[in-house]
């Protein structure tokens, strides 16, 4: 598994404490999860997805990841309505270890509070998290 | 493996162990109002004889076969079981083997439960079987909570068909859900009503017997095109999995889940238990399938070997996210049905199911020249209802005095059928049996 010093977390990204990542676009948030988490789970075997229209609140769980060795809940880093879901995760779950930022992003959401993204971790308050759990 | 009961010195070098003083201690964790107090009032232990004599008295008191002449199905079938099966399960590799968590030293064990879970698919025409729950019941359940987490929806149509013992093993396990169940009337003809689906919405999966509780083939084509207009699921359910030997298998007539009893497949009646759920479904819905799975691979050397596979649906994964609490499978009796199915093979399935057929239909005209009614005119496969003279249970004594248990009484689990009787007839009763029934039926 990667040392901290060796994940990716961009710096423009916000981080959620279960490890979802989030990204404001126009008016809606796209979310997946990060290089720590994908790396955790090692080899990711099949994602499950909410459907689009489908309406969360922040840290409900909406979706699953399974690896070969878990099985992982995945939680709203930000409340709202399900816009889009990655279909490309049915067939090719191993988006999410070889690209968790781009192709293996996950779900997203139309916010109704979009102030709640500034509550998320930067970068930097991301990792001292990490570090902790070491 | 050898079943030695602790010695006490045993017990206590365990206890000492745990740091444990005496055996109250070690279970001290658990809540007191949790634990039993008192006498549990256990009569006095027997010696081996006195029990055997005790036991003998008890099944002598039971009208069961060879004694008996049992026309009664419902549920559980008595069938000849080819003598290689206990054979065969009473080796000590099958008897005592655990869960196979252990790949490298359980693939007789895989394997077997990989065989069935292959026989079961042919059976019924399905993509992916797992590896067996408890018994027919259970089975219906489980399809019914999967229908609804592949559906997300939280409405159920299940048919009064359905053998009474599953639907109210379902109404237990829905109780705590806040699921719907809604409950299917019957035709004149013996069949599932299914016109109230059209008023029916937000439904998870519509579930049919068949052959039914009456012993009627139902339309499970027209009832898959209902299921799926409707954005559901077909459920079959099954008492009598011989009848697939003969008629078109769930999976080719658009079930999309098949479950049930396979007692009926090389496993004896014993007084009701134990039986084994089979559970079938498509492989795009594996993921959501309740209980064990074993699968095909290849070792580091490119050799065939089997495995649990998909574990993280189970509890020991999961938790309480898991598709199911059963973590296990009735690996015994499933195979035993293995067994039985390979034995057969489908040639011998097809004839065997023939047999039965042709012996019921041979009684179903024996007592229509009688006088006897058949009420329900569909197609049956080797059970049917008849209805009796309205004479509270005559004929039914009288023959019991006799030795004969014709059919099952219908009346306690459909309070309109007063007089009204549920036969079977498998390859286990001869002509002469059958004729001797009618004769008595008459006299």
């Amino acid at each position: 598994m990667k040392e901290i010093s060796e994940l990716e977390l961009p710096d423009d990204l916000r981080y959620a404490e279960d490890h979802e990542w989030a990204e404001m676009e126009g008016d809606q948030v796209k979310v997946g999860v990060s290089d720590y988490a994908q790396d955790q789970l090692g080899d990711i075997v099949f994602v499950e997805l909410p459907q689009v229209g489908d309406t969360f609140s922040k840290g409900d769980e909406f979706g699953t990841v399974e690896s070969v060795k878990a099985v992982a809940e995945l939680y709203m880093p930000i409340g709202g309505e399900i816009t889009a879901v990655n279909n490309a995760l049915e067939d090719s779950p191993e988006w999410l270890n070889k690209s968790p930022y781009q192709d293996g992003w996950i779900i997203k959401v139309k916010p109704k509070d979009p102030s709640e993204i500034d509550a998320l971790m930067t970068k930097t308050s991301y990792v001292e998290m990490l570090k902790g759990l070491q | 493996m050898r079943y030695l009961p602790h010695t006490s010195e045993e017990i206590n070098s365990m206890l000492d162990a745990v740091g444990a003083n005496s055996l109250d201690a070690l279970f001290s964790t658990v809540p007191e109002n949790c634990r039993r107090t008192g006498d549990p009032c256990l009569p006095e232990p027997l010696t081996e004889w006195a029990l055997n004599d005790h036991m003998e008295v008890l099944s002598r008191s039971m009208g069961v076969p060879p004694g008996y002449k049992v026309f009664v199905g419902a549920g559980s079938y008595d069938h000849c079981i080819p003598h290689a099966l206990s054979h065969l399960l009473s080796r000590s590799e099958f008897v005592t083997s655990y869960t196979p968590y252990q790949p490298e030293m359980s693939q007789g064990t895989l394997q077997a439960i990989y065989e069935y879970q292959t026989l079961t698919c042919r059976l019924l025409g399905m993509e992916v079987s797992n590896a067996s729950l408890y018994d027919g019941a259970s089975a219906l359940a489980e399809a019914l909570l999967m229908a609804a987490r592949i559906t997300r929806a939280k409405k159920v149509a299940i048919s009064s068909l359905i053998h009474p013992h599953y639907r109210q093993v379902v109404r237990t396990y829905f109780a705590p859900t806040g699921f719907e169940l809604v409950e299917l009337p019957r035709l004149q003809d013996g069949r599932t009503d299914l016109s109230p689906l059209e008023e029916t919405e937000g439904l998870a999966a519509l579930a049919v017997q068949s052959p039914n509780f009456f012993g009627c083939v139902e339309d499970l084509y027209a009832a898959a095109q209902e299921a799926h207009q409707k954005d559901a699921l077909l459920v079959t359910a099954f008492t009598e999995p011989l009848a697939y030997g003969l008629l078109k298998n769930p999976g080719s007539l658009g079930a999309d889940l098949a479950c049930g009893e396979a007692q009926s497949l090389g496993i004896p009646e014993s007084f009701g238990g134990p039986g084994l759920g089979m559970f079938a479904t498509k492989m795009k819905f594996v993921r959501n399938m309740p209980g064990r799975l074993v699968g095909q691979t290849v070792d580091m050397d490119g050799r065939r070997g089997f495995v649990l596979t998909l574990a993280t649906r189970e509890q020991h994964i999961r938790r309480e996210k898991a598709t199911s609490n059963i973590c296990t499978n009735n690996s015994l009796c499933a195979l035993a049905a293995a067994m039985y199915m390979a034995s057969l093979g489908r040639t011998g399935i097809r004839e065997l199911a023939r047999l039965n057929r042709d012996k019921t239909e041979y009684l179903k005209k024996g007592l229509l020249d009688a006088g006897f009614e058949i009420p329900f005119d569909s197609p049956t496969f080797n059970e049917f209802v008849a209805a009796f003279p309205s004479e509270s249970g005559k004929v039914y004594q009288r023959l019991l005095e006799k030795k004969i248990v014709a059919g099952l009484p219908l009346a306690p689990y459909y309070p309109d059928l007063a007089d009204h009787y549920l036969f079977c007839v498998t390859e286990t009763k001869t002509r002469d049996d059958l004729d001797a029934l009618i004769k008595e039926m008459t006299s």
